[in-house]
């Protein structure tokens, strides 16, 4: 794969190297092989920017953005960017945390295609894009509400619909389940326990 | 005493525009695509896609599926190219195991990814001809089709959902005598595809509708996301096969046809020719594909034969472990991509160390295709739009999700 480490131990990973060095970059490393490069709302922009502009990386392309919820972190949200340049045959994946409710500079103008992405973002987790000039929703349904990616957005979701046959008109109502949800709980008693019962004996 | 407010003047204004709701249910929308169309008499002045009309929740459902049971959610994304969209996550999840399939399930991968490709050219180029007024192709399409979904069905089971890339390797082995019959296929095959060119390439009512309509120059379609046949038809050599090679593809040969100009005629060619490159990719792989494991001997992540579970207890074991529970992915993130028939299709897959993913994207390959419809239709007819779609190989099972 083009994309496995290549570095032996002890020498220098250049292309790591000068990611490391961009304003902005909180920390840069290889996760499986990928460039990945975190850094913060505020920076986010002029890093792309930067990515994209300078010759040495010529990231022309947004292959994708996405949207990941960590519920438990201070700063909730990630947005991760993906690009690819098309001329050196090289990825570098941008991960930037956003706190619940904040706004993040858009990339549309940087690079067209990243319009719909940004507006799947906004439509699926509720990050608000500033300067993005397409704002409506995308992939759910005309007058939906919400943000079905965030973790606490249930399965089921809260609305189905129905055509009622009297009213002549398909019905909005809360989900009626007829079975409860089953959400099995997979995990092997036996991993999750460090401390089995009979062991502080032993330890005495 | 009161200040007399200016009086509105009344103006009227005339606009010859008119907004035409084409979709969602129409046969020249590739499904289910609602297109808002701003026209100015019979020309296209703005194009607004509306999509969604298909979107099942995929990621969402996904997270709360052990890693294998999500599999069979990438046959139902591109319907056209199913095994493309499986490939795509197998080689993720084995990514973050850091496992790596044997090599004949590798030459299997690469075998029907191919046959997958050709399965959505035949489609495609079929589809597209029929939206422009050429049945003929659509009706032999659909023909040829069916003697590779036969290939799919006797490899694994189903024609169209097959659920047969899994992390690891694939289900079942090829068939007996399999091997032999698509080598026949592959000599028989080109000799259809040339009855189409015959009947398209030079044909002068399909030039005039295809040639010169929706051009994309290579900057912008780099800008716009492009990727795959519609990103070569501009100009542009980049095929991931070739430049970032993964299972079998860097000991495959075969060339990567690029367009000049970045219009649906380019887009077409490109098809028609990479239909040739796929077969000459599968009769390299039948030689060089050997007897072997078709999955990874380590039954943590791979479920044992039925017979071995017939007399062995801990085969019985694993087998239902595999089957509850799972297999757990060490926490991690990877972006792996595949070069689909329609481009790049990608997972952004995030791993949290349990059974489940936590989070797994899904890059759509026609979502930024679809995008730029505005862009390519604008000044256009009404009738060249319908060209653009089809030119541009949409599917609205990946595109909505």
């Amino acid at each position: 794969m083009a994309d496995e480490p290549t570095e032996a131990a002890g020498v220098v990973d250049a292309e790591l190297a000068a990611l490391e060095a961009l304003p902005g970059v909180v920390t840069a490393f290889r996760e499986h092989g990928a460039l990945v490069v975190t850094t913060d709302a505020k920076s986010a922009y002029a890093l792309l920017q930067r990515l994209r502009d300078a010759p040495e990386f010529a990231l022309a392309q947004v292959m994708d953005i996405c949207g990941v919820d960590w519920p438990d972190r201070p700063l909730r949200f990630e947005v991760v960017y993906n690009l690819l340049s098309v001329s050196l045959n090289r990825r570098v994946r941008v991960i930037v945390p956003v706190a619940d409710g904040a706004t993040i500079a858009s990339v549309s103008s940087l690079w067209p295609s990243a319009t719909w992405w940004e507006r799947e973002v906004w439509d699926l987790f509720g990050i608000q894009f500033d300067g993005l000039a397409d704002h409506r929703r995308i992939v759910t349904y005309y007058g939906f509400e919400g943000h079905p990616l965030r973790k606490d957005f249930p399965l089921t979701g809260y609305l189905e619909v129905r055509w009622d046959d009297e009213r002549k008109a398909v019905v909005y109502e809360p989900v009626k389940l007829t079975q409860e949800f089953r959400n099995f709980d997979f995990l092997s008693p036996w991993e999750a326990m460090t401390s089995l019962p009979g062991d502080e004996k032993a330890r005495g | 005493m009161s200040t007399t407010m200016p009086q509105p003047v009344k103006k009227t204004i005339e606009i010859d525009s008119h907004t035409i709701n084409f979709g969602p249910q129409h046969p020249a929308a590739h499904g289910v695509l609602r297109l808002i169309l701003e026209m100015d008499g019979e020309v296209i002045e703005r194009a607004d896609p509306h999509i969604g009309l298909l979107h099942r929740g995929t990621e969402k459902l996904i997270e709360y599926k052990s890693y294998m049971q999500a599999v069979p959610y990438f046959d139902r994304l591109d319907y056209v190219s199913p095994m493309a969209c499986e490939h795509a996550f197998a080689l993720a999840t084995e990514k973050l195991l850091g496992i790596t399939a044997p090599d004949r399930a590798q030459w299997i991968r690469v075998i029907f990814a191919e046959l997958t490709r050709v399965l959505n050219h035949l489609l495609s180029v079929s589809s597209f001809a029929l939206d422009c007024g050429a049945l003929t192709p659509g009706l032999w399409g659909y023909e040829e089709r069916e003697k590779l979904l036969i290939f799919h069905e006797a490899a694994s089971g189903a024609r169209f959902h097959s659920n047969y890339f899994r992390p690891g390797g694939v289900s079942k082995d090829l068939p007996a005598g399999m091997e032999e019959e698509l080598a026949a296929w592959c000599e028989s095959f080109p000799k259809f595809v040339d009855d189409v060119e015959h009947l398209l390439t030079g044909n002068r009512i399909w030039k005039q509708r295809v040639v010169d309509i929706g051009i994309i120059s290579a900057a912008d379609a780099l800008a716009w996301g492009f990727s795959g046949p519609n990103l070569r038809a501009s100009g542009v050599a980049w095929d991931l096969r070739r430049a970032q090679p993964y299972d079998k593809y860097a000991e495959v040969e075969f060339d990567i046809p690029v367009g000049k100009n970045g219009d649906c005629y380019d887009r077409y060619l490109i098809r028609m020719a990479e239909m040739r490159e796929s077969v000459k990719i599968v009769q390299q792989a039948l030689k060089k594909i050997k007897p072997g494991p078709i999955k990874i001997q380590d039954r943590k992540f791979t479920p044992p034969t039925r017979a071995e579970m017939k007399h062995s207890m801990e085969a019985l074991i694993h087998h239902f472990k595999l089957y509850t529970e799972g297999y757990h992915v060490p926490a991690g993130a990877t972006y792996t991509v595949v070069e689909a028939p329609k481009g790049e299709f990608g997972v952004y897959l995030v791993a949290d160390g349990t059974n489940r993913p936590y989070r797994c994207k899904i890059r759509a390959t026609g979502f930024s295709h679809l995008q730029t419809l505005d862009k390519l239709a604008k000044g256009h007819m009404l009738a060249d739009a319908v060209a653009i779609i089809g030119s541009l190989d949409i599917v609205f099972g990946e595109i909505d999700r």
